[in-house]
């Protein structure tokens, strides 16, 4: 039984609650971070899965990890190195490829190989993409004003929004609004014409979504991860150097130096509510810890259901979270390779080895085209997983050898569709099979991947909740659609990061402006604690 | 497969290229100076001749019954008025009258044209197709194109094509057999000087350079870098995007983003031809005038002389064409900027292409460019002048 009493307790250690108590502890705040698990990290951890090769089990790249939370907390000196990947290769099912590389030039060459049109339309697409990142970022660093408060702050919010908003000019604002309405595939159809280029750039707008490309909305999405942002660069997606752990035991390191104390092994059951007011929290031996200020970074479900009494609550806004979308959509499969593998569409005759060589550096997309994309998605809809998935696979160690064995490697396997609510339910059987169509479908463009596993990690929606605590499997602790975002996310009046408890705030990506790692919502959550946003 | 594209004659200029200094052009891989230093390379332009490998041009084939109304839709100039066999210089804007790229147009034939531009084209291109009997064909690829620039240049293709050139006048081109392959002539360059461009198939790219190189070996046929083009181009007072201006479908801001009127291109601009892409926003500035113009700066020599004087030192000059942007001052404020600058070793004076607010641009403006002199930014004596910097009677006759 813990005596002492702390400014604030923050729940869960994942990315986000550790940003929120590096802010806090840097203040001066005497800060306690409660972590469930054994280690800290939460969906962003580096684990020895299979001995001598290391995963980043869950979340896998970087692109939207703020600037300003890696200056302000040093995070370099703690460790945080991301290294680029510079290029995403389709294997096309008639034998070829699509590669879409760093250089311009280089990229353009190949777009023109595929389609003249499309390597014009390429840079005119990249700046208009460019500029909507640029129109849509201040928001993101924005704390989110309600739009039906008559409060000065909420209408001085509002209006900056306005003004924002109008600065862009008609082009842009139009451009805007179709990324809002439309779905990813009408918006890139409006673009280009090569399909397997068509069903990679849709494929970054329905990640972690329950959505397919010709679903409304999903253009915002692709804007969202188009947004990725690294050393003030756009679009830089990255490699954590050790795994996505490596972020979050930079984040604790700075938490720690700024003087919180960060434990493991340490779940809460509930947040104490005393006259209306956050108290501290109750660990589940039972344990109670006193705080003036309570922070969750769990997903909304968990931090309005789970960790308050349904009296703590007014009932419209159970009934709001209770609606609030989770539909875990994607799986992840890690394996532990003896060797290389050899796509196809890389090692053709006359194919130059230097450029497989560097595709392997990059990520490897399997979306051969809209229609595998999409047909991907129908098996979701109906409660199945794809038998023919969307995957984002990328090699780690060929990018940081540390990784595993030398000589050998460890291949990341994103796979969309795997709906959390699969028919029947996930069992371990289940896992298999799902496995089992993941590699099959490797193997149709790499075959030499089966005889290479030496071990493999399948891991469905039910295992991220089960682990990470993420509610059904969400990777984003909630559906990154418009209607979940900004002053919505996650419901309405209640998207500044505070509960109807006073003292008790949430600071996960359920918040404005969600997931990816990105630390965004830990940081403007601790702003918004600290008075000073 | 190379990861950048090489030209037609790479086998050729590579094996010429002992500098190694090579840079992108589009795209492709290009010789900065064959020689060491590109002294030679630039000398052989204004007193011989030069021949430098231009094919990383794009290059558009517009054919069909409705070419030069796309034509005329999409550029500044009156294609229709254009004869047979006439190149014109032009740019093109969008719908706001801003400048996306600027390159020739030359009318093959009654409806087919060949178009030259610095960034890819057959996208906006094709846009603006919609609706129209007309096919663009991309031969950035398949033509090679070879530039002959110099004094000598006439004389070196008159004993290749084996006929009378003198006929051939300034913007006019022709169709030649040089020892059996075919090729068009256009009396066409990018140095300010009597030159020629040469445009033939792909394949026949390696023995024309072998053909030409030899007749030229006793007229001083030098083949030249892009560091020589560079300086001869600025002498000439012609612009380059992505240097001197940015193409209005790249700009981030409106304020990066220019009219014709802006860069000393106002005379490409016919506004009675009926419709064309921007006209509407240049009957407007045409009618207000411009808020910037382009114009050549001319360094005062006892100025710059004086700058470095004061530190101790002789005059510093650059040995190769710049490309930065440099502050223009009248008094104490910022009126303008040059864009890109060289020492004219010809003309023996320091010169630049700049933008400059109106009020400024009239010739003999006295104005102040800021240089570097030690490390530190001082501001030597300059004046506005009229372009080119050098305009020989040769170009033309």
């Amino acid at each position: 039984m813990t005596t002492s009493r702390y400014d604030a307790i923050v729940v869960g250690g994942g990315h986000n609650g550790l940003v929120n108590a590096a802010y806090l502890a840097r203040a001066g705040r005497k800060v306690l971070v409660l972590e469930a698990r054994d280690r800290v990290g939460g969906a962003a951890v580096s684990e020895e899965v299979f001995p001598g090769f290391t995963f980043s089990v869950f979340s896998y790249v970087v692109s939207l990890l703020r600037p300003e939370i890696i200056r302000d907390l040093d995070l370099p000196s703690h460790g945080l190195h991301v290294l680029p990947l510079e290029s995403t290769v389709t294997p096309m099912l008639n034998g070829d490829y699509l590669a879409q590389w760093g250089d311009h030039d280089q990229n353009r060459q190949e777009l023109y190989r595929h389609s003249p049109h499309d390597a014009d339309a390429y840079d005119e697409y990249g700046q208009l993409m460019y500029h909507m990142a640029h129109a849509v970022k201040p928001i993101l660093a924005m704390v989110p004003p309600d739009p039906t408060s008559l409060s000065p702050r909420d209408l001085l919010g509002m209006l900056r929004f306005g003004k924002h908003m109008r600065g862009l000019g008609s082009t842009k604002f139009n451009a805007l609004h179709k990324l809002m309405t439309m779905s990813s595939a009408d918006f890139l159809d409006e673009w280009f014409e090569s399909d397997p280029l068509k069903a990679t750039k849709s494929a970054s707008g329905i990640i972690g979504t329950f959505l397919g490309p010709r679903s409304p909305g999903t253009a915002y999405v692709l804007l969202h991860h188009y947004m990725g942002e690294l050393d003030g660069v756009f679009r830089a997606w990255g490699f954590a150097k050790g795994g996505t752990g490596c972020i979050s035991e930079a984040i604790a390191g700075a938490a720690r130096k700024f003087g919180a104390e960060v434990r493991t092994d340490a779940p809460v059951a509930r947040v104490l509510v005393r006259g209306g007011r956050a108290a501290g929290v109750v660990l589940a031996n039972g344990d109670e810890i006193a705080a003036n200020v309570v922070v969750s970074g769990l997903d909304p479900r968990r931090t309005f259901l789970q960790l308050l009494e349904p009296n703590d609550l007014p009932p419209d806004l159970v009934t709001t979270i209770r609606r609030f979308k989770f539909n875990g959509s994607s799986g992840k499969v890690n394996l532990a390779l003896s060797e290389l593998p050899r796509f196809t569409c890389l090692s053709r005759n006359g194919a130059d080895p230097t450029i497989a060589l560097r595709a392997l550096r990059g990520a490897i997309s399997i979306s051969p085209g809209m229609d595998w994309v999409e047909r991907a998605y129908d098996d979701a809809k109906y409660g199945e997983f794809s038998r023919r998935p969307y995957m984002d696979i990328v090699i780690p160690s060929m990018i940081d050898p540390s990784m595993a064995p030398p000589g050998k490697h460890v291949m990341s396997i994103f796979v969309q569709y795997a709906p959390y609510a699969l028919n029947g339910g996930w069992t371990g059987a289940k896992r298999e099979a799902f496995g089992d169509t993941v590699i099959d479908t490797i193997s149709q463009f790499a075959p030499n991947i089966k005889t290479a596993i030496l071990h493999r990690q399948v891991i469905t929606p039910a295992d991220i909740e089960r682990i990470t605590g993420l509610s059904e499997g969400n990777i984003f602790q909630g559906e990154l659609s418009l209607r979940q975002l900004f002053f919505f996310r996650p419901a309405p009046a209640w998207a500044r990061y505070r509960t109807p408890v006073s003292g008790y705030y949430q600071c996960g990506a359920g918040t404005h402006p969600g997931g990816g790692i990105m630390g965004a919502s830990g940081r403007l959550a601790a702003l918004e604690i600290l008075g000073g946003a | 497969m190379s990861v950048l594209k090489r030209t037609a004659f790479h086998e050729r200029t590579a094996a010429l290229c002992v500098s190694q200094a090579w840079r992108r052009w589009a795209g492709h891989v290009v010789a900065s100076s064959y020689d060491l230093s590109h002294e030679r390379e630039y000398h052989s332009i204004r007193s011989s001749a030069a021949l430098l490998d231009v094919s990383p041009l794009y290059k558009y084939v517009i054919d069909g019954p409705d070419a030069t109304r796309l034509l005329d839709r999409v550029v500044t100039r009156d294609v229709a008025r254009m004869q047979a066999r006439q190149v014109v210089y032009t740019g093109w804007c969008d719908s706001a009258g801003k400048v996306i790229d600027d390159g020739t147009i030359s009318r093959l034939d009654e409806q087919r044209y060949r178009m030259t531009s610095a960034e890819p084209s057959l996208r906006w291109l094709s846009e603006n197709a919609v609706g129209m009997n007309v096919t663009i064909g991309d031969v950035s690829d398949s033509t090679a194109a070879l530039a002959l620039q110099g004094p000598s240049s006439r004389v070196i293709l008159e004993q290749l094509v084996q006929a009378d050139l003198s006929a051939l006048r300034y913007f006019r081109l022709t169709d030649a057999s040089a020892r059996g392959i075919a090729i068009t002539i256009s009396r066409t360059g990018y140095t300010g000087d009597l030159g020629y461009e040469i445009w033939l198939d792909r394949a026949n790219a390696l023995p024309l350079w072998d053909a030409l190189v030899e007749v030229g070996a006793d007229h001083g046929l030098v083949p030249c870098g892009i560091l020589a083009l560079d300086m001869a181009r600025i002498e000439a007072g012609l612009m380059l995007l992505d240097v001197d201006y940015v193409s209005a479908h790249r700009a981030m801001i409106e304020a990066q983003k220019s009219s014709p009127f802006e860069l000393n291109l106002g005379w490409t601009v016919r506004l009675d031809k009926g419709y064309f892409v921007g006209r509407g926003a240049l009957a407007t500035e045409s009618a207000r005038g411009p808020e910037w113009q382009f114009v050549g700066i001319d360094v005062d020599w006892v100025s710059l002389e004086r700058l470095y004087a004061d530190v101790g030192l002789p005059p510093r000059l650059p040995a190769v064409a710049w490309r930065t942007s440099v502050p223009l001052y009248s008094g104490g404020s910022q009126v303008g900027y040059a864009s890109s600058g060289c020492w004219s070793p010809l003309l023996k004076k320091y010169i630049a292409l700049a933008h400059v607010t109106s009020s400024y641009a009239a010739a003999g403006t006295p104005l102040d460019m800021e240089i570097t002199v030690e490390h530190h930014r001082r501001r030597a004596g300059a004046r506005v002048v009229q372009t080119p910097f050098f305009n020989p009677g040769r170009k033309r006759a």
